[in-house]
């Protein structure tokens, strides 16, 4: 009884806060008619971005799935003075807005940069700007089953003569996958709808670095709302499958846990 | 039936102390103001000079600035405006098509234009690159940063003066849609609004910046030196204020928006860098500004400009606009 009642809270929670606003959107994308909906997504500028936008999700997920997991073991395994502090200064990508997350990279990142480092106004911005505001979801997924991670099967594990390497990828390796996916899954989710870090450092050129949100922005402005809800459609869709995938994956991975 | 009714009891008492309430607080009107957000200066000041007559004397005011077309597309959604002040007529048409604002909002001596401003050339101190004339933006080397016109409404500001400016100089409209290619070719980003162009252009990006004056005198004014060119041909910038019908109830409403062409209201306008509109203040004392060879608007048909509702479509629709080729090579 008590379980049905929580059940319906949620499912109804969900979709008043997900579901009825994501069918809205789908309503709205099909308001001037299927063909049109057709033409929205493959015009050479919308299919360019949606193209960019992809490209870059990918490969910010995968440094992320790299960097993120690094840095989640050095939280975890090591212990250097300042760790907590170091710790705390994770999360704050999430607390700052992020236009001025732009601003700043842009400032150190562009034209008059203290570094002369250049990377404002081509697609390795872009990259710059979404690994800042992706940086805590490897990390934040990896930690808690690193510390919970059983250190004695890493030790029975060389005491049977097991290599460091060998004990990382047959023992550490596997358990950390799992976690290691939701965070590239969340990562990927997040620089896919990302707009308020690139919308200054990308320079917005059609064809080179306009990324999708940005071109969805740039319709809604030109009054093309039919259109912005197409493109936007399509995002949601391969993000969807690209989702499914992982989580696919990470429930055969899991398989033996069940 | 009598359980109903006790349970709205307490709100129907409650709605009753605060209509009574607000009566004996004595005809307290509280104006809700939606505006673009670079006036947001120039209403920190007018509006406190507007309480401070008589007619505004228990008006207060609820305000809220944001890019144009945001701001008009909020206020389509639904968010309450009596007075809407936006960066150009298109997105008073937006609210006039809604049903929002009455279609007559024009009908007034200043065609509902309450500020003005012309489309200037920002450039690097001591102009290192000798720009002075539209037809150097197009020279090789030279970097120009402009908003994007379909992200940025205020950004078709821009378009329309280099437009303009090649057929005032006895260009056709051919050689004047040819000389717009060559200018987004020398165009290295778009960003999304006039305000993103300026932090671009101040972070070194570029050699010189489309914008319209009074940015760059508020810049200024602010202790950000800036250099800027008035080009020989450029044109004149019209922002509108109108009320919605929610406004026009109010006469409270309607003395600000009358306010809002006083010379008081107007000087204030013209402290953070607009031309004024009214004659009495515009070119006297300190509001003198520079005039340019050629001054044209949206409606100087002999240069191929019939309106913005004809500019819109030519240049700006999403599908055929000529902008959308020229941006997109």
């Amino acid at each position: 009884m008590g379980g049905g009642i929580a059940r319906g809270m949620a499912i109804g929670y969900l979709s008043l806060i997900v579901l009825v606003p994501l069918a809205a959107l789908i309503w709205a994308s099909r308001a001037n008619g299927l063909g049109s909906f057709w033409t929205e997504v493959t015009k050479a500028e919308a299919a360019s971005a949606l193209k960019l936008t992809l490209v870059v999700a990918v490969l910010v997920a995968a440094f992320n799935a790299l960097a993120g997991t690094a840095i989640a073991w050095v939280l975890v395994r090591d212990s250097f003075p300042g760790k907590g502090f170091v710790n705390a200064v994770i999360d704050l990508p999430f607390a700052l807005p992020t236009i001025v997350a732009g601003l700043v990279l842009l400032q150190l990142y562009g034209p008059n940069s203290p570094f002369g480092v250049n990377l404002a106004f081509q697609r390795a911005g872009i990259v710059l700007a979404l690994l800042f505001v992706t940086l805590p979801f490897v990390v934040r997924a990896v930690q808690p089953v690193l510390l919970e991670l059983d250190r004695e099967m890493e030790e029975a594990a060389e005491s049977l003569g097991a290599r460091r390497f060998a004990v990382f990828r047959r023992i550490v390796f596997p358990n950390l996958l799992p976690a290691v996916l939701s965070g590239v899954a969340l990562a990927f989710a997040r620089a896919v709808g990302e707009f308020g870090s690139i919308v200054l450092i990308s320079g917005n050129i059609p064809f080179k670095t306009e990324v999708s949100s940005v071109y969805i922005s740039g319709q809604i402005e030109s009054g093309n709302a039919a259109g912005a809800a197409a493109v936007s459609v399509v995002l949601l869709l391969i993000s969807l499958a690209v989702l499914l995938m992982i989580g696919a994956f990470r429930h055969w991975m899991t398989r033996h846990d069940r | 039936m009598r359980r109903i009714w006790l349970t709205f009891l307490p709100a129907a008492l409650l709605a009753a102390a605060v209509v009574v309430g607000a009566q004996a607080a004595g005809a307290k009107t509280t104006l809700s103001l939606v505006a673009y957000s670079t006036p947001k200066d120039a209403y920190g000041k007018i509006i406190p000079a507007f309480q401070a007559t008589a007619a505004g004397k228990n008006v207060s005011f609820d305000q809220s600035y944001g890019a144009s077309g945001d701001q008009a597309r909020a206020v389509a959604a639904g968010l309450g405006a009596d007075v809407v002040a936006l960066s150009l007529a298109p997105d008073v048409s937006t609210l006039v098509k809604k049903g929002i604002v009455p279609g007559n909002w024009t009908k007034n001596p200043y065609r509902g234009m309450v500020t003005d401003s012309v489309v200037v050339f920002v450039v690097r101190n001591g102009n290192p690159k000798h720009i002075h004339t539209w037809a150097d933006l197009t020279k090789s080397g030279v970097e120009v940063v402009t908003p994007n016109p379909f992200t940025s409404g205020g950004a078709r500001w821009n378009v329309m003066a280099a437009y303009g400016a090649e057929r005032a100089q006895g260009k056709s409209d051919k050689e004047a849609i040819a000389y717009l290619k060559k200018l987004f070719k020398n165009v290295s980003v778009l960003p999304k609004s006039a305000r993103d162009a300026t932090s671009v252009f101040a972070t070194g990006k570029g050699d010189v910046l489309l914008t319209y004056e009074n940015e760059a005198i508020y810049a200024n004014k602010k202790g950000v030196h800036i250099e800027y060119v008035l080009p020989k041909q450029t044109i004149l910038v019209e922002n509108p204020v109108a009320l919605t019908k929610s406004g026009l109830k109010h006469p409270e409403a309607k003395a600000f928006l009358k306010f809002l062409w006083s010379s008081k209201a107007q000087k204030l306008y013209g402290d953070t860098g607009y031309r004024p509109v009214l004659k009495s203040v515009y070119n006297r004392g300190k509001y003198k500004f520079k005039q340019p060879k050629t001054l044209f608007t949206i409606n100087s048909k002999a240069l191929g400009l019939r309106g913005w509702k004809s500019v819109q479509y030519r240049f700006f629709d999403h599908n055929s606009g000529i902008m959308v080729k020229v941006i997109g090579h």
